[in-house]
């Protein structure tokens, strides 16, 4: 019965993970996984520090985290329902993505709270 | 639940290497694994920032080793894709309004203690945005977020 009630949250952070996420990674990837990594561009250290332990950047930082986060456990799920016919596991399936999901985003917030 | 008594064709594992719309579907549904992925790179990142310079510098040093360029590249195209097709797919999910509409009265049935009765309302109709201006507007906001993104790190 619990499932029931979990069902609508859960598709409300799949759709707001997937605008965050529609909206935010492809700059994401190009800047910090491609272009600072390769030098491409180099921003300096103390800024990149100063912007990332400012409140408003963590609380956006912790927001983008869980629903992204969410968002990949609920379609992920899915995926291997489906693409793997894997219905019959359907319950270590949906235990094992949701419960990395809320992992990840326990994680996510003691990052934003110490960094 | 009593066990399905009706016959079900089984479908191969395999079955969205069929058709190449199958296939799109699966890639499009695979994107959720660099979505996870980046948001996992972005953690490390914002944990060795907070660590000090050194740390900042030894993950840059792992985030440019060949491996890790190749996996982000790739996790490039899946999240193109990702916008691509979540964009696309907005308007079907739900209908915008914008002004131009009108309100027209009805009569709708209610509940009222368990009884159905008619009674009078307003329902809007027309004034729908079009799908096309829909998408449009999430690419300029795309572009917004992308161009505030660069100034903000960059500057």
């Amino acid at each position: 019965m619990t499932k029931r009630h979990l069902e609508p949250l859960l598709w409300l952070l799949f759709s707001g993970g997937g605008v965050m996420a529609a909206v935010f990674l492809p700059i994401l990837v190009v800047l910090f996984g491609l272009a600072i990594p390769l030098g491409w561009v180099q921003p300096d250290y103390n800024h990149l520090h100063a912007v990332v332990s400012h409140w408003l950047t963590r609380l956006v930082l912790l927001g983008l985290f869980v629903v992204m986060l969410f968002h990949a456990a609920h379609r992920f799920r899915f995926t291997l329902y489906d693409g793997l016919q894997l219905r019959g596991f359907a319950t270590p399936i949906a235990v094992l993505c949701y419960g990395a999901a809320l992992v990840g985003s326990l994680a996510a917030l003691v990052i934003v709270l110490t960094v | 639940m009593s066990a399905p008594t009706t016959y079900r064709q089984p479908v191969s594992r395999l079955w969205w290497l069929k058709k190449r719309t199958y296939f799109l579907f699966v890639m499009r549904e695979l994107s959720s694994v660099f979505v996870a992925w980046f948001a996992v790179f972005l953690m490390i990142m914002v944990v060795a920032i907070g660590r000090g310079e050194a740390s900042y510098q030894s993950f840059l040093s792992w985030a440019a080793s060949p491996i890790v360029v190749v996996v982000n590249i790739v996790a490039l195209a899946f999240l193109v894709l990702h916008t691509v097709t979540w964009f696309a797919l907005t308007p079907q999910a739900m209908v915008v309004r914008g002004p131009g509409g009108r309100w027209v009265p009805r009569i709708k049935e209610v509940s009222v203690a368990g009884r159905r009765v008619p009674a009078a309302t307003v329902v809007r109709v027309g004034g729908r945005v079009p799908a096309g201006m829909v998408i449009a507007s999430q690419y300029a906001g795309l572009i917004v977020v992308s161009a505030f993104v660069v100034w903000l790190v960059l500057r």
